[in-house]
């Protein structure tokens, strides 16, 4: 679709532009398309949706990051309580233009296995992976634009549907029980969800968060209700001690698929946990419910770094870092106070974005090496340096972020986080995140030290197409670079939208 | 008074035959009971008096998902005593049943405490409801303030599919799902199979046609359209098709497509994306729920009966 | 007396028991049918909710049953996905529940796969 048409589909929409709507149709056309067309015609498709799915994001971002406002768009032209309402502030538009660059990445990474000759017959794994990429990127985007909890609550479920095939795709041995396990702690997370809307409906009688933010005090239905949504959300999330799934489900995936899972999957009910603590009742951060799920996120940062370092398999390593990274995102909530809050949203939007990027970097590097050669076991992964320079540097890059080593994109966010602790007087949490960073040290330190022994014996022949590929996760490792460097850009998104203090969303 | 009696009744036993479908041992019999179950469920949304939901929760609900439950409990036929290994110890079970109680509990003190009178927006519905054309509140619900809801849904049944499909061994990809019934001349399955499907398949017509009036609507009679296909596949009367079938993959997209072009062609025709042209939006409603009639009715069945198991060349 | 309020209490007890088969209940096919009780549960309370909300000539609150009618289609579409993963399970390892101890392992390498 050309600019010209898009624009004239822009006009003569509510209040803002038919471009929030196209964001989640474009993927959803293209995953129809492929389930018409066959698998065959899957990485087409796909390839041809890329460039309107990133036009639409990049249009949507201009116009947020000209005007300084939120973009607001009533579906169908129906006003909320009765109508659905989609909204993209400055958050959305970040994690919109992450997601569309990482399905992008991808979908370019995606191993031969999942294309089909010309002329050939359509395989199991070529339709579901194509379908299922599409089918995140759609469900990612909703998520991110959506402004209704029960809109939400679809989203949440499309993205189960979505990720969970990924998981048992290759159909190794132990992937189903993963993908199994993972899909029962999802149904649980959404069937909480659902109770907790449902409540917040009984009590105010609308689904729409902007609504609701506007009349929800702080009563027993209000906490109850967003007491279970959150609840909900954390085993989406996989927050400690909800995080058994992650691991094997993680780690077992095809590379393409674990970094989609890593770094964007539990995102999504991390963003919708966001929305609901930060938009819904802005003064429930800084709570003693905030403090709790603070604590569980430390405990995520400690369990998840010694884990880690334990683990024997790069992958594992590599899933337990998300568990410990994703420890981090939960402690905003306690130290979002004051003020604070907006330092601490900050931080905690810069970790999710940087993580994003140097997890999908990290897992699609390990996929390159374990293709080369032929295990992921860590003490066998000697050389790796020598070898294959460019995707060793690309693991550097995206360790020294995850370790939070300046200028990273990792830096910047521990250093707002640990800013936020200090300017509300919270140093325990400042303490937690120093540990962190030294549990991520060493972890990485044991990954990266065998990368750089040398090899008794050299690696016979990298499969083809690895170098093309090594390129491109160190393109994605120094986009987090690149989110340190220039940390302008996206903390100026971040304020985009937001309500000043107290004041109700527009 | 009567209503006490009957409503009072009705729940009670609602909630013995949910205790038997939770700790019953026997798995057949659990499922069993739940079959019933969700047949007394749909008895309870008709005193809620909401006969759209009913339907829908007698039919999908209780029936096809018992369909499904029963199919794997005859596949999973004596695996109780293998399970009951990792059933958790005494402490755990009271562990359990003492967090459930109190949510229970916590739950039940709240719906007590919902305010009075109660947030609705059925007068906005009633208000906006002449603009859709249709008369039935749920499909105008459904279909036009909430369209955007039910689009998505109705994406979410394709990736169900395809997600189950996705189990399929390789070697078996493209071949047909299910297991090949021997096709017998006689016996009741077989008569129920010749006799209810006409029948089965008018009345899902009938609601979807209705739907935009009365109760009924897509989802009710897509449902009874694929029970209808399911009757005749367990007969043997006819053989499910190979997955890559062209037709079947447009049968399975045809609702959601239908309802992403209407929804795009709302900008040319009416004032945006998934907006209605005035005076025409009960055609258009009508040709969506057309389309996903038939979507629902072969996604529900196929669904039910798992991934491809045995290659297409019978 | 009203019985509307007796639905509602009816759906948090049905809440807690499927709650409760979801975490007592070894076999997966079981914690699968517990999870369609809870499933159930949330809907019912949709109901009360929407019961009470009656007005405008209306029964009820047409907007939840619309938000039931979408969920029964989602919690179906979960339950045959989970039936068969779980079936798959017992057909590729013989197992009908979830095993032990094993909360942390992944799954093998490719390379000791073929092995």
């Amino acid at each position: 679709m050309n600019p010209v048409k898009l624009a004239s589909l822009t006009t003569g929409q509510h209040g803002g532009g038919g471009l929030l709507v196209l964001c989640v149709l474009v993927p959803v056309a293209a995953l129809l398309a492929i389930v018409l067309a066959g698998g065959r015609h899957g990485r087409a498709v796909t390839l041809a949706a890329l460039p309107p799915g990133l036009l639409v994001a990049g249009l949507i971002a201009t116009q947020v990051w000209k005007t300084g406002q939120a973009m607001v768009e009533r579906v169908g032209g129906w006003a909320p309580p009765l109508g659905l309402m989609l909204r993209a502030d400055g958050l959305s538009v970040l994690m919109l233009a992450t997601t569309a660059i990482l399905v992008a990445a991808v979908a370019f990474y995606a191993p031969r296995s999942f294309r089909v000759a010309a002329g050939g017959a359509e395989t199991r794994a070529s339709l579901v992976f194509w379908v299922m990429l599409m089918a995140i990127w759609a469900s990612m985007n909703l998520v991110f634009v959506s402004s209704d909890l029960f809109n939400l609550y679809v989203a949440l479920e499309l993205i189960a549907f979505a990720a969970i095939p990924m998981v048992y795709l290759e159909g190794k041995k132990g992937t189903l029980l993963a993908g199994l396990r993972y899909l029962l702690y999802a149904l649980m997370g959404s069937v909480l969800y659902l109770l907790g809307a449902a409540l917040l409906y009984g009590r105010h009688g609308t689904m729409d968060i902007t609504l609701l933010s506007g009349m929800a005090g702080m009563d027993w239905a209000v906490c109850l209700g967003v007491g279970l949504m959150t609840a909900g959300l954390m085993a989406k999330t996989a927050l400690f001690p909800l995080h058994l799934w992650l691991p094997p489900a993680h780690a077992g995936a095809t590379p393409a698929a674990s970094a989609l899972l890593s770094a964007l999957v539990v995102k999504g009910s991390f963003f919708l946990v966001l929305r609901i603590w930060f938009d819904l009742l802005p003064p429930l951060t800084g709570t003693p419910g905030a403090q709790l799920v603070g604590a569980l996120g430390a405990a995520a940062v400690l369990v998840g770094g010694v884990m880690a370092i334990r683990q024997d398999r790069l992958k594992l390593l590599i899933a337990y870092s998300t568990v410990a990274q994703i420890g981090y995102l939960f402690l905003i909530f306690p130290l979002a106070k004051g003020p604070a809050v907006a330092t601490a949203l900050s931080g905690g939007m810069f970790l999710a974005i940087s993580h994003a990027f140097a997890k999908a970097s990290m897992f699609m590097t390990a996929g390159l090496i374990a293709g080369a050669y032929g295990h992921d076991r860590i003490a066998g992964l000697r050389g790796v340096m020598r070898s294959m320079p460019v995707a060793g540097c690309a693991f550097l890059i995206a360790a020294f972020s995850l370790i939070g080593v300046p200028p990273t994109g990792g830096f910047a966010a521990k250093w707002r986080l640990i800013s936020a602790a200090v300017e509300s007087s919270q140093w325990g949490w400042a303490a937690v995140i120093l540990c962190g960073g030294l549990l991520a040290g060493a972890y990485m330190f044991r990954a990266v030290s065998v990368f750089l022994t040398e090899a008794e014996t050299p690696v016979a022949d990298k499969p083809a197409g690895t170098r093309f590929r090594e390129w491109l996760v160190l393109a994605l490792a120094c986009v987090s670079l690149w989110i340190g460097l220039f940390p302008e850009i996206p903390a100026r998104l971040i304020e985009i939208g937001r309500p000043a203090n107290g004041e109700v969303l527009p | 008074m009567s209503d006490v009696v009957l409503h009072g009744g009705l729940i009670l036993l609602i909630l013995s035959l949910a205790v038997m479908t939770v700790v019953t041992r026997d798995t057949f019999a659990a499922i069993t009971a739940f079959v019933v179950y969700g047949m007394l469920l749909g008895l309870a949304w008709v005193a809620l008096g909401s006969i759209d939901v009913a339907l829908t929760e007698a039919a999908l609900g209780s029936g096809i998902t018992g369909a499904l439950l029963l199919r794997a409990a005859v596949c999973l036929r004596d695996k109780e005593a293998a399970a009951e290994v990792r059933r958790p110890g005494r402490a755990a079970h009271r562990v359990s049943g003492l967090v459930c109680a109190a949510i229970a509990a916590g739950l039940a003190a709240m719906v007590l405490m919902l305010p009075d009178p109660a947030p609705s927006l059925a007068p906005a519905v009633m208000e906006s409801l002449p603009a859709t054309q249709v008369k039935n509140p749920v499909t105008g619900v459904l279909l036009a303030f909430r369209a955007w809801d039910t689009f998505l849904e109705t994406v979410v049944l394709v990736l169900a599919l395809v997600a189950v499909w996705g189990m399929t061994p390789d070697a078996l990809w493209g071949g047909r799902p299910g297991e090949l019934r021997q096709h017998a001349h006689d016996g009741p399955l077989v008569f129920l199979a010749r006799v209810l499907p006409p029948v089965g398949v008018m009345l899902g017509i009938y609601l979807f046609w209705i739907g935009a009036d009365e109760p009924g609507g897509k989802f009710q009679g897509g449902t009874i359209l694929a029970a209808m296909w399911m009757l005749t596949l367990l007969a043997g009367l006819t053989d499910a098709p190979p997955v890559s079938r062209r037709w079947l993959r447009a049968a399975m997209v045809a609702g959601p497509a239908t309802f992403l072009l209407a929804g795009l062609s709302g900008v040319v025709f009416a004032s945006g994306l998934f907006a209605y042209p005035p005076g025409f939006a009960k055609p258009v409603i009508l040709l969506i729920e057309a389309a996903s009639t038939v979507s629902i009715g072969v996604t529900l069945c196929l669904l039910a009966i798992g991934p491809p198991s045995r290659p297409a060349n019978r | 007396m009203n019985t509307t309020e007796w639905f509602g209490i009816a759906a948090a007890l049905l809440i807690g028991l499927g709650l409760y088969g979801i975490l007592t209940q070894p076999m997966l096919l079981r914690k699968i049918v517990s999870f369609n009780v809870l499933g159930s549960g949330v809907f019912l309370m949709f109901g009360v909710i929407a019961r009470r909300g009656a007005a405008a000539g209306l029964t009820g609150d047409p907007v939840p049953h619309a938000f039931v009618i979408t969920g029964i289609v989602v919690a179906f579409s979960a339950s045959a996905l989970a039936v068969t993963m779980a079936l798959k399970l017992h057909e590729d390892t013989g197992e009908s529940a979830f095993p032990e101890g094993e909360d942390a392992t992944a799954p093998d390498n490719p390379d000791e796969d073929k092995a």
